[in-house]
């Protein structure tokens, strides 16, 4: 018990670090590389919270994960920037110490945020949710700092393993028809950036999302 | 069996024209799905009506007087947005602004859309309300860029990043209602449904609720389009086709406002204070008057009357974050008029830029001239929407206006402030519009009246005379918010 | 056989003084095996530093007592460090008059006085050196100070040898505070003893070298020392990792076999971390100037998120 508990921190650990990782990685590959290997980390510990509480039906959402966040999007998502060919596109990144220190004061802020939720709660892994909220926070982060479409959408998708990160370790995991339901979003929602790719590559020539910048106040 | 009726016609629909493509008969298939979706409401409506709130498919869907009122304004209003883009998506498609996979296309997303709207309002589960909130999203960020151009392209983008940004705080808001909820419930689905939190909201954890209120306040907040959140909302409004703005205007900010109502219910249960309401509050004011200014730059049609929805959405959410009886009757009776009359304006406002291949206000002028109907349903619209008696808006923000005065007078100055600069310069802007002279490049067209003429005519009779069913359905529904 | 404890002190400064040269021989060994060049053998450090001791020395006409002073402090600095350090066993007498906060300062005050001299004579390269020097030290400090904090509050204490008994005597496996620490100890490590990809110990290139700047215009007998001290400061940087972070096999008493085992254990581990930083080194390209703000930026973050995960998750 008190091992899996441990592990489950560490994992939660390494989570965050991965979000830390991508807030402020350059490169494109591995970028989504990063990303695949946060969902690793989310499947093995919501596999260890299934196996440590007994909750089967963990077992389910950490498969779904496995499969949607480490194998099938970064998959796509791979495929998709080599169609592109922006895969060895480097992006500019502002102001990394800045950035790392904004995330560091958001870990700090969710950690009092999540403070009463932390207090009431007796599971065994109400420490990782001031983590998960985090990860989630820093995915917002990343949709702010970042300049391009990919990247905006990683840190997007990283920010519903945070939210997935937080319903494991907040409640040992939503029922299991939400846990599908929103699984059902996230592919909808991946097809949809898909298209969505190739239609800002096709009319602005680039992923850069700061070509953007025609629908403004009073024009 | 009415509420299967209500969910599948929408979703068989879908499927349908999703098959059938671009051929001739596929803006009629559109309109007879919305048609048996709205006949299937009515139905349920009269059951639920005569017969009390009800629970359905195993807990899972859960009609009562709130929902089942919105359910009927939705499939009424896609119903009259079906028959409007019979006429205007062919004029598209001819003008060739829309292909042949875009038809098909847009058939499809827009019968997906109304069934992902009817999913929120009927399901009794928190966790598939947010599901569906985001399918209605999802669904509607394609429609907004089916125009393809960069603009159209740009507005969508902003439209699908901020408000996934947005809804994913209230999933996080959620996990954190299911936590309360276990605490109380225990684990399983059993824990997130409306009707099992109601009951026992208050032995909720008051600080959990109030942290999940706040996420879920920025989450649904952001698809209401409340300031400071509302930045995709003018954008998708005037780069999408008219049909979708007219219903994302007049359906789905209302669906966003009744998922964060619902929530604002159990919050308040659980906390016994008046937090949730002030924070609702503090948002709606905030919203009417940084709307009712932005009014008076726009240069676009449709961008300013999606500020206008903005406020709109601002005075209805003031409302219910009030609370008192009165406050709630009128926000329920605004949200009603505010959807006819904003959908029937987006429906002129369509005819208006079609005529003058153009959304620049300032090169439309003499709509009455090129074709009166259009010009009178668009002045007519606005004298609804900016709150001209007898006109049913008017009604709705005058007993808004009492509930304040009676229970925070302090606020009401702010409130009549954003009300009358947003009359001013709506009036302003579109009395040159639809009187003048015609100018040489305007075009004569052919236009779809009933559903103009059927929204005015129903905001003038609700003005006039308020129904006994409908008021006695409202004091139901307030009921079910204290 | 029980050992006096001053006895353990003057066997751990005896084994700084002769392993710390075969360590950078074994280093060097490694990297030259890696890269396919044949090496000069484990004592070819030993070689040069005799070479340096029986040259003359050749001093500046304006050096100041600050250049001629700078080699013997550093070289006192890195023995005292070694005292401090448990190398062998924890049970170290001067261990209690210092921490490892004044072990931090030790190795500043040994910079400071090495960015002194290499401004003393006035030549370009070494006031070049010493510029990069502090701007890396500006750096790297925050970001040790940190790494140490939370290895001081995952161990409770801010003594090395009491830190690393609890470790030693520690149940709990898994602590991400103490992974974090590590991390960032060993970024912080890489910057202050000047390898790759920070700086290159064995290039003299004027516009990459650092520390090799600073110490252009030794020669002599005080480039010995200044040579034998950086040896040392790699040993020393890597048997505090080894206290702090991988402890098992130091001798907890003065027990002379338990000593002996230490001294092997010492030296296996040191064999197997030469090998990973030789992997460091040749499969990093150095970085240039700028870029060392992200890398001690990261150092200071890890090190913090370290010490953040030690309140949340432990």
């Amino acid at each position: 018990m008190q091992i899996a508990a441990q592990i489950i921190g560490f994992l939660a650990a390494l989570v965050l670090l991965t979000a830390f990782g991508m807030l402020v990685q350059r490169r494109m590959t591995a970028l989504i590389h990063l990303f695949a290997w946060q969902g690793l980390f989310l499947s093995i510990s919501t596999a260890v919270v299934g196996f440590m509480a007994g909750q089967r039906h963990l077992y389910i959402s950490s498969l779904l994960t496995l499969s949607l966040k480490v194998i099938l999007l970064p998959y796509i998502l791979h495929v998709l920037v080599r169609r592109l060919r922006i895969h060895r596109e480097i992006e500019t990144v502002v102001n990394v110490p800045l950035t790392m220190l904004i995330g560091v004061a958001l870990v700090i802020f969710s950690y009092h945020l999540t403070a009463p939720v932390r207090e009431l709660s007796t599971l065994v892994t109400r420490s990782v949710l001031p983590i998960a909220l985090a990860t989630v926070l820093i995915g917002l982060l990343m949709m702010i700092t970042r300049r391009h479409a990919v990247t905006q959408i990683i840190g997007f998708l990283a920010m519903e393993n945070g939210l997935f990160f937080a319903a494991t370790s907040a409640t040992y995991g939503m029922p299991l028809v939400v846990e599908l339901g929103v699984a059902l979003d996230v592919l909808i929602a991946a097809f949809i950036f898909g298209i969505f790719f190739f239609h800002i590559h096709t009319s602005f020539d680039s992923l850069n999302v700061e070509q953007m910048a025609r629908l403004k106040e009073g024009d | 069996m009415e509420l299967l009726v209500l969910l599948v016609a929408p979703l068989l629909a879908a499927v349908a024209l999703g098959f059938v493509g671009d051929r001739k008969f596929a803006p009629e298939i559109n309109i007879l799905g919305s048609a048996l979706t709205f006949l299937a409401g009515l139905v349920l409506a009269l059951k639920v009506y005569y017969g009390g709130p009800m629970l359905a498919g195993g807990k899972f869907f859960f009609v009562d007087a709130f929902n089942v009122y919105l359910c009927v304004l939705t499939s009424f209003v896609s119903m009259t947005t079906a028959i409007f883009s019979r006429r205007y998506m062919r004029r598209e498609r001819e003008h060739g602004s829309v292909g042949h996979w875009g038809m098909r296309f847009y058939h499809a997303m827009f019968q997906l859309f109304i069934f992902a709207m009817l999913l929120c309002l009927l399901t009794n589960n928190v966790g598939v309300l947010w599901i569906a909130m985001e399918l209605a999203t999802l669904s509607t960020v394609l429609l907004v860029s089916l125009y393809r151009t960069p603009r159209a392209i740009e507005a969508a983008w902003k439209y699908f990043i901020l408000c996934g940004v947005g809804i994913a705080q209230a999933l996080f808001g959620t996990v954190l209602l299911y936590f309360a909820a276990e605490k109380v419930l225990g684990e399983g689905g059993e824990a997130l449904l409306w009707t099992n939190l109601s009951r026992v909201s208050g032995s909720l954890e008051p600080t959990v609720m109030s942290l999940a209120f706040v996420f879920l306040m920025v989450g649904y907040g952001t698809k209401v389009g409340l300031v400071p959140l509302h930045n995709w909302l003018p954008d998708a409004h005037s780069e999408g086709p008219t049909p979708v703005s007219a219903v994302l205007s007049g359906l789905l900010l209302n669906i966003a406002l009744y998922a964060l109502v619902r929530c604002k219910t159990l919050v308040d249960g659980s906390t016994g204070t008046h937090f949730a309401g002030n924070i609702m509050m503090g948002f709606g004011l905030l919203s009417i008057l940084v709307a009712a200014f932005s009014l008076l730059r726009q240069k676009d049609i449709k961008r300013m009357f999606s500020y206008s929805s903005i406020e709109h959405m601002g005075i209805t959410t003031f409302a219910f974050g009030l609370g008192t009886p009165l406050a709630t009757f009128g926000g329920l009776l605004h949200m009603l008029v505010h959807s006819l009359a904003k959908s029937s304006i987006f429906f002129t406002v369509g005819h208006v830029s079609q005529m003058h291949q153009t959304q620049d206000m300032d090169r439309i002028r003499g709509i009455i001239k090129g074709s009166p109907l259009v010009g009178w349903g668009l002045m007519i619209g606005v004298m609804a929407i900016i709150g001209m008696p007898p006109f049913g808006v008017f009604t709705s923000e005058f007993l808004i206006l009492t509930a304040t005065i009676k229970d925070a007078p302090f606020l009401t100055p702010f409130l009549l402030v954003g009300l009358g600069v947003a009359f001013a310069a709506l009036l302003r802007r579109v009395q040159p519009m639809v009187f003048g002279d015609a100018p040489s490049y305007q075009k004569t067209l052919k236009v779809a009246h009933m559903p103009v003429l059927l929204h005015i005519v129903l905001v003038l009779a609700i003005g006039v005379y308020l129904p006994d069913f409908l008021s006695l359905w409202f004091h139901k529904a307030v009921e079910l918010m204290k | 056989m029980k050992l006096y404890p001053f006895v353990i002190e003057i066997l751990q400064i005896l084994v700084l003084l002769a392993i710390a040269p075969v360590f950078a021989g074994w280093v060097k060994m490694l990297k030259c095996w890696s890269q396919g060049r044949s090496s000069p053998g484990l004592f070819q450090p030993y070689r040069d530093i005799r070479k340096l001791f029986s040259k003359d020395v050749v001093l500046a006409e304006n050096a100041s007592w600050i250049f001629r002073f700078t080699p013997y402090l550093v070289f006192g600095v890195a023995l005292l460090a070694g005292c401090i350090i448990p190398i062998l066993s924890t049970d170290l007498p001067l261990a209690a008059t210092a921490d490892v906060i004044v072990l931090v300062s030790l190795f500043a005050i040994a910079r400071f006085f090495t960015a002194l001299a290499g401004m003393d004579i006035g030549t370009a390269f070494g006031g070049m050196g010493s510029s990069r020097e502090m701007t890396i030290a500006s750096l790297a400090e925050p970001a040790m100070l940190m790494a140490i904090f939370t290895m001081s509050l995952a161990g409770g204490t801010t003594s090395l040898s009491q830190m690393t008994q609890v470790i030693l005597s520690g149940q709990s496996v898994f602590r991400p505070s103490m992974a974090f620490a590590f991390l960032a100890f060993l970024l912080v490590a890489i910057a202050e003893t000047g390898r790759i990809p920070v700086d290159n110990p064995a290039t003299h290139l004027e516009l990459t070298m650092i520390h090799e700047a600073m110490i252009l215009e030794y020669s002599g007998r005080y480039l010995a020392l200044v040579e034998w001290a950086g040896m040392m400061k790699l040993f020393l940087f890597f048997t505090l990792g080894i206290a702090a972070f991988f402890p098992w096999g130091i001798a907890a008493s003065g027990d002379l076999y338990a000593v002996f085992s230490a001294f092997f254990f010492m030296g296996l581990k040191l064999g197997i971390e030469a090998v990973f930083l030789v992997l460091i080194e040749t499969g990093l390209a150095k970085m240039r100037l700028f870029r060392l703000t992200e890398f001690l930026g990261s150092a200071f973050l890890l090190a913090t998120l370290g010490m953040l995960s030690y309140f949340i998750l432990e």
